[in-house]
């Protein structure tokens, strides 16, 4: 039996395990149909071109964590950020950690999917939001709806704005040698609020995992979405992570992506627009080495008029890594005065490395502004030289020069603490110590 | 001339093609269809050897097995392979000493057009192979070009009189496997053009060839060959116009060239295919593979115009093999109506310190679709390899599509590569501007447009030139409002 039709047969001891009359459950169905007629992606789908889910779907998986765990805080104290009091919801091989997280249903909802839809109370949003954005297209996310069960749920009424960013961390244990896991998280900021989500994958030990993750994310009028996602995972791990985006008018959502390790990263990041005057801000820095391989592919529908799209993707790669861009910007026939911009720069370290880079334009309306930037090249060799003449010794000098290179996409992250977080994963991964923050 | 808007749409709607007439020329035409027996038939029509027909029945066979590719941006009704006739020739084939001796019927075709050959072969030092229907029937300036050694003659006489060359370079670039209409054309092409230019020799003129689908019912598979030998140049030149028809004619042509060490090729192409009527019934599909392989410190640079056919499909390729060499191309696609592209290159950089250089411009009215689709790839044995590409799209009316689809592979560091796009509108403050200075929005937009594809028309040819300002201008017509 290969893992395909495992995880079709599977849904019946997962259906014993969810509440079946929950209007959503119907979704599952419907997903899982879905999945069974469309199948993993293959080489031959255009938007799977560079990147094979091969190597991944041929091995098997548990799809269940084992129940017992003893993860304490000290083990996973060094990936959150150091502010105690924000709120986190933590889970631990996709079984949500109570002990570990901080949730409120105090003027807002940080809780898990699963509380919320016990809840009878919560039936109503989540039936009007819950795979309302989810193209019937995509086989892993259809994957994902069928399997829908747990994950974060954030819902901000209007006009408030938490002071802190929320941190969504999934680890895995080891405690399976293989395990696929499925999150789901729904965040709503109704009009006028203001959320800030951090969201990391990250294993504990060296073993197999899958995580095929989605996240959907709706901004009503005049709201502010700031999420960021931190890839950094052992080279064991793999994740595909599918984000929706569904922006009402005047909102502002950015998403930014920081990929510096994992086997094999997918990200899916969907945006569209659903009225006026919106903004959506699409960044990222991938940094890889050994046989790493990550793949963006974004899409940005402009389906209304005078809106505005940044997209900025710095890439860096050695020893075997593989960089794919994939970005789309469709602008539909009525999004006059759209305003969209999108940029893939990358630098390549060594012969082994490979990019593959693909910005996409589709444009159907003639009152716009569409541009996009593509390059593929290395560091400035007169610059490097320079730097080396005011006795900044080399290994330094090509970290300050890749700092510089990625510093557009930094300079526009929100949270100081995360910046600085970044920073250290970022002089890490160079291996040199600046003595200082940028 | 002061039309409002509306007159002026009215008036340009109603526009006729104007190159749409029908010149009765006694031809004979094979059954329609496609089996073994009709490329055997077309091989042994045209006298050729048995390696020949050899190699049009392996590629039918592999035409066979192929399916046919439905990844483009384009949305059309599939040819039926069974519902054409592979054959076409003018019956008489007069033995030409001069002009006198050409068809008369065809010569009033030519003045129709505006070239006269005389004026063409007089004036411009133009040498032309015409082809109508697939049979060279004019070649002319053969002395000059001869006592250079330089060999300019259909493809069919090449194969008679020099088939080592066609032998050792043809299906080189564009292998018969290649895709499905390159194998298509494999099978059955008619005729084409094959030029030779001789190691150290420089092309004294530039050598073109007038393409004209003219019997109904007809597709029309061209074959050209190009071969510039070491240290050698040569400016080719193809042109085109169709006659208006209704049903969809097929144009599946394979263009290959070949420039050894040292050598330059500069092909230039202005396509005026039948774009079909204001309702997007008819036209032409255009279904190219062009491709070149440069060898050592060569050079090929393709230049286009694209202004007609329903459907164009096409990427004139570079694949820089030899170290030092260089691939160039420019384009401008201009689609208007229910007229659809999706053209660009390919840059394969195989060598050291290859460079590529891409330019592309799209312009796209009525209710037309423009698509750039390109790919550069540098392979890890390529170092140094240099690629800029610049892709524009220019969008009339909010009816029209423009899309970019750049396919961009790098396997080695040492690569550098940029690529830009840009979308925009003529602006209204541009055309206020060509307004107020007393020139009308027809004109200003013409200009305007000139402007913006000044870069690429530059490139052509002289003669070409001027020819592709013309069409631009006659294809853009209409779309203002």
């Amino acid at each position: 039996m290969n893992f395909q039709e495992k995880l079709l047969d599977s849904f019946i001891a997962f259906e014993q395990d969810v509440d079946l009359l929950n209007p959503i459950h119907k979704d599952r169905k419907d997903a899982l149909k879905r999945f069974e007629e469309l199948g993993f992606p293959s080489k031959k789908d255009e938007s799977w071109k560079y990147t094979s889910l091969k190597s991944l779907v041929q091995k098997d998986y548990n799809l269940y964590a084992k129940s017992e765990t003893n993860v304490e805080l000290k083990d996973v104290k060094k990936y959150l950020l150091n502010d105690i009091d924000s709120f986190k919801i933590v889970f631990i091989d996709g079984v949500y950690s109570p002990f570990l997280s901080k949730t409120t249903h105090d003027g807002k909802d940080i809780c898990v999917l699963s509380a919320a839809l016990s809840k009878d109370k919560y039936n109503k949003r989540i039936k009007k939001y819950f795979n309302k954005v989810v193209p019937s297209s995509e086989s892993l996310a259809s994957l994902n709806t069928s399997y829908t069960k747990e994950g974060a749920y954030i819902y901000i009424p209007e006009g408030i704005c938490p002071e802190d960013p929320v941190q969504i961390m999934h680890f895995s244990t080891g405690n399976q040698n293989s395990i696929w896991l499925q999150p789901r998280n729904l965040i709503i900021a109704d009009k006028g609020s203001k959320i800030e989500v951090i969201e990391r994958h990250q294993s504990l030990k060296d073993h197999s995992v899958v995580t095929n993750s989605l996240t959907e994310i709706y901004a009503e009028k005049n709201a502010f979405v700031d999420y960021y996602k931190i890839q950094n995972d052992l080279n064991t791990s793999s994740l595909i992570d599918n984000t929706f985006i569904s922006q009402e008018r005047d909102s502002n959502v950015s998403v930014h992506t920081f990929s510096f390790g994992g086997k094999l990263t997918r990200n899916n990041l969907n945006f569209y627009h659903k009225g006026e005057n919106i903004q959506s801000t699409l960044k990222g820095i991938t940094i890889l080495e050994a046989n790493q391989h990550v793949d963006h592919n974004t899409l940005v529908n402009h389906a209304q008029p005078n809106c505005e799209s940044h997209q900025d993707y710095k890439g860096i790669f050695s020893d075997r890594s593989v960089g794919v861009f994939n970005g789309k910007i469709i602008v539909d026939k009525i999004a006059q005065k759209t305003n969209a911009f999108q940029q893939n720069n990358n630098i390549l370290i060594d012969n082994k490395s490979k990019v593959n880079t693909k910005p996409q334009l589709e444009i159907f309306a003639d009152d716009v502004k569409c541009s996009h930037g593509c390059t593929v090249g290395q560091l400035d060799k007169e610059a490097l030289f320079y730097l080396k003449t005011r006795g900044i010794p080399e290994k330094e000098a090509k970290a300050l020069l890749t700092y510089a290179f990625a510093n557009n996409v930094l300079e526009s992250v929100n949270i100081p603490n995360l910046k600085r977080r970044i920073n250290s994963l970022i002089a890490n991964k160079l291996g040199v110590n600046l003595g200082f923050d940028l | 001339m002061a039309y409002t808007e509306e007159e002026l749409k009215k008036q340009l709607e109603t526009k006729e093609y104007e190159y749409g007439f029908y010149t009765e020329i006694d031809s004979e035409t094979f059954p329609v269809g496609l089996n073994e027996e009709i490329v055997k038939a077309i091989s042994k029509k045209k006298n050729e050897p048995k390696w020949m027909t050899d190699w049009r029945l392996d590629a039918y066979f592999t035409w066979k097995s192929m399916e046919e590719p439905n990844w483009s941006n384009l949305k059309y009704a599939k040819p039926n392979f069974q519902d054409i006739s592979y054959y076409s020739a003018p019956k008489k084939k007069p033995d030409l000493k001069s002009l006198d001796e050409v068809d008369p019927e065809l010569l009033k075709t030519f003045d129709k057009l505006g070239i006269s050959i005389d004026e063409q072969k007089r004036l411009s030092g133009v040498a032309m192979d015409v082809v109508v229907d697939s049979v060279s029937v004019a070649t002319t300036f053969k002395d000059t070009l001869e006592e250079k050694g330089i060999i300019f003659c259909s493809i069919s006489e090449a194969i008679q009189n020099h088939p080592e060359l066609v032998r050792k370079y043809i299906g080189t670039v564009v292998p018969k496997k290649d895709n499905y209409y390159a194998a298509l054309n494999s099978a059955v092409f008619s005729d084409g053009s094959f030029c030779y230019i001789p190691k150290g020799v420089k092309c004294p003129m530039e050598l073109s060839t007038y393409f004209r689908i003219n019997q109904a019912g007809t597709g029309q598979f061209e074959r050209t060959l190009v071969i510039a030998d070491k240290s050698s140049y040569v400016s080719y030149l193809e042109g085109c116009t169709a006659p208006s028809r209704d049903e969809n004619q097929l144009h599946a042509a394979v263009v290959e060239l070949i420039a050894l060490d040292d050598a330059e090729i500069k092909y230039s192409t202005v396509q005026n295919w039948f774009p079909g009527d204001k309702k997007g019934k008819g036209g032409v599909y255009n279904f190219v593979t062009k491709r070149g392989i440069c060898h050592e410190r060569s050079k090929i640079s393709w230049t286009q115009v694209e202004t007609g056919s329903a459907v164009t499909w096409k990427y004139p390729s570079c694949i820089l093999k030899g170290n030092n060499s260089i691939g160039e191309f420019y384009s401008i696609a201009v689609t208007n109506n229910f007229q659809q592209a999706d053209t660009g290159t390919k840059m394969i950089h195989i060598g050291k310190n290859t460079k590529s250089t891409i330019i592309s411009k799209g312009i796209s009215a009525g209710k037309s679709q423009n698509s750039y689709r390109g790919l550069v790839q540098i392979s890890p044995l390529a170092k140094n390899a240099r690629n800029f590409s610049q892709c524009d799209s220019l969008l009339m009316g909010n009816k029209c599509g423009a899309h970019t689809f750049p396919y961009i592979e790098v396997q080695n560091k040492t690569a550098q590569i940029e690529h830009e796009a840009t979308t925009s509108k003529i602006g209204e403050d541009q055309i206020f501007y060509c307004n107020q200075r007393g020139i009308d929005t027809e004109k200003a937009i013409a200009l305007i447009v000139n402007g913006f594809s000044k870069e690429v028309l530059n490139k052509l040819p002289m003669e070409f030139a001027v020819e592709a300002q013309k069409l631009l201008e006659i294809s853009l017509e209409g779309s203002v409002g």
